[in-house]
């Protein structure tokens, strides 16, 4: 019986695959959808207990059961799996950095979000519509060429474009000469685009979960336990879990984290906001971003225009928004786009941003044996979340940090040797 | 809108700040190792409650002051002026004076 192979709620059966037939076989009678994931009871021990439900923690999580086949595993998420960061970013992916071990990290994250639909069977609605950064003065159009040499380099498409090809991309631009910041070119991405961010948390977490991985919403991290310096359990809130390995994925919360072992990491917290309009008709192709107005934007397959800005200018763990926010970011976006002065403005929301003194991640070993850390992400996690996943899989898996990920330890803050990845943000801090 | 006690100026909107962030204490020139200079440049509490902190009132009296601030609520508790870093949860009175902001924001934060 075709049925067999639907998820219980109790956690038996089998995964079931997604397909065209098994659309119009489950749509006609609307009554036996599967379950993505199960639920399970939190077992007393796991190989690897990873901290944080979001696209890096599910991620690691999938490629440590896809790539290394390590599955006795758990990710564990004090409230719903994509409720932070992956769940409150502008979803722009992108890989035209400006160092070349940059391009080439990112580029790998790129190159992951293209085949991702058909690796995890989940639609995740990548739109390569091109990424477009503009340019309103010499300074930026100088570092824009750099970029774009860089990144023609290492075999990305990637060109600085003047105002004709882009008001030809986006006819709604004010490209005139006459404005407070006139455009006077961009460095254009067409690699670039926007994704469905939830899409790419629940796929992760659905192919985590076919893969043999508990996931467990609802569950917070309380301490860490060590024996010497060395991880032994995680404890929970709903109890302990015997764990010589536990990965702290916690972004904004990274430091609440690596303080239960004595970590020290250079992490400040930011809020970041953003905001969305009213749905309106196609209008708007690429991303088009501006560091010069600390602003992106982007139109959703929904027809909402996405706004992001820079993070707030202060250290805190509220997600509260401001009309400060609201104010400065509609002044922003009229500048670029007067044409849409009658838009509405939805809602607005903040996630939390673990910003390192140089706008690099942390990633790797720390001076307590189990305790691996994948924080620091910043503004710019979730374009890096496979390949993050990926890279923390493999240290897990072989003990030894990939050579990726080997220039962004903890060790290089002590030692002073930082990363001075400056196309890391896409708008200045 | 989160306000800020100034200590000269009341209690204002936080646009007319700059954070300048967590005080933290210099290491001595006379004997400290590069590793110390880099922990006082780089390592932050970061905690999720009350922290103190200097501000910068950019748009206003253009003074440099402390602050105790809830970094969940941001709610501030009291500022002081001087470069002089008191004890966390201190009382006001210990402070020599400054502006106790739950007054004016009406109730205190946690």
């Amino acid at each position: 019986m075709l049925l067999l192979d639907r998820y219980r709620r109790d956690g038996s059966g089998r995964p079931s695959r997604y397909s065209a037939f098994d659309l119009v076989r489950r749509g006609l009678g609307h009554t036996d959808w599967p379950r993505a994931w199960r639920e399970h009871a939190l077992a007393a021990s796991y190989d690897a207990v990873i901290v944080g439900g979001g696209v890096h923690g599910l991620a690691t999580a999938y490629y440590l059961a896809a790539n290394h086949g390590i599955t006795d595993v758990a990710v564990i998420e004090k409230g719903y799996i994509g409720g932070g960061g992956s769940g409150r970013n502008t979803a722009i992916i992108r890989s035209n950095y400006l160092t070349p071990e940059g391009v080439r990290f990112y580029d790998r994250s790129l190159k992951l979000y293209e085949t991702l639909s058909a690796d995890l069977n989940f639609n995740v609605m990548f739109s390569q519509r091109g990424h477009l950064t503009l340019a309103h003065n010499d300074g930026s159009l100088r570092t824009m060429r750099w970029r774009a040499e860089v990144n023609k380099l290492e075999g990305i498409d990637s060109e600085v474009i003047g105002p004709d090809d882009i008001k030809a991309l986006v006819p709604f631009m004010d490209v005139s000469t006459d404005t407070r910041y006139p455009i006077l070119g961009a460095l254009y991405h067409p690699p670039g685009g926007i994704i469905r961010h939830d899409a790419v948390v629940w796929g992760y977490a659905r192919g985590a979960d076919a893969g043999g991985v508990h996931i467990h919403q609802n569950t917070e991290l309380v301490g860490i336990e060590t024996e010497g310096d060395k991880v032994v359990a995680a404890l929970t809130n709903r109890g302990r879990i015997a764990t010589p390995v536990v990965v702290n994925c916690t972004a904004g919360w990274a430091t609440l984290v690596a303080d239960m072992v004595g970590v020290r990491l250079p992490i400040v917290t930011h809020p970041l906001q953003a905001a969305v309009t009213e749905p309106v008709k196609p209008f708007l192709g690429p991303v088009v971003v501006s560091g010069t107005l600390h602003v992106y934007v982007s139109q959703t397959d929904r027809g909402e225009l996405v706004f992001g800005a820079s993070t707030d200018p202060y250290t805190s763990y509220s997600t509260r928004g401001s009309l400060e926010f609201t104010e400065e970011l509609a002044g922003h976006v009229l500048e670029l786009m007067p044409s849409i002065a009658q838009l509405r403005v939805l809602r607005q929301w903040a996630g939390l941003c673990d910003i390192t003194p140089d706008f690099s991640p942390v990633m790797g070993v720390t001076p307590v044996d189990g305790f691996l850390v994948d924080v620091g992400w910043g503004t710019y996690g979730f374009k890096a979340g496979p390949v993050a996943g990926e890279a923390m899989a493999e240290l897990i898996a072989t003990g030894k940090p990939p050579e990726n990920i080997a220039g962004f330890d903890l060790a290089r803050f002590p030692e002073g040797r930082l990363v001075g990845e400056k196309g890391a943000a896409a708008v200045g801090h | 809108m989160i306000l800020v006690p100034c200590p000269h100026c009341g209690p204002r909107n936080v646009s007319e700040f700059r954070h300048i962030g967590e005080s933290t204490a210099r290491p001595d020139p006379g004997s400290a190792t590069p590793e110390q200079w880099r922990d006082y440049l780089y390592l932050r509490r970061n905690p999720a409650g009350w922290t103190i902190e200097t501000w910068y009132h950019r748009a206003g009296c253009r003074a440099y002051f402390g602050a105790e601030r809830h970094t969940v609520t941001n709610r501030f508790r009291r500022s002081w002026l001087g470069g002089q870093v008191p004890p966390l949860a201190g009382t006001v009175a210990e402070m020599g004076g400054g502006v106790d902001a739950s007054s004016a924001e009406g109730s205190p934060g946690p």
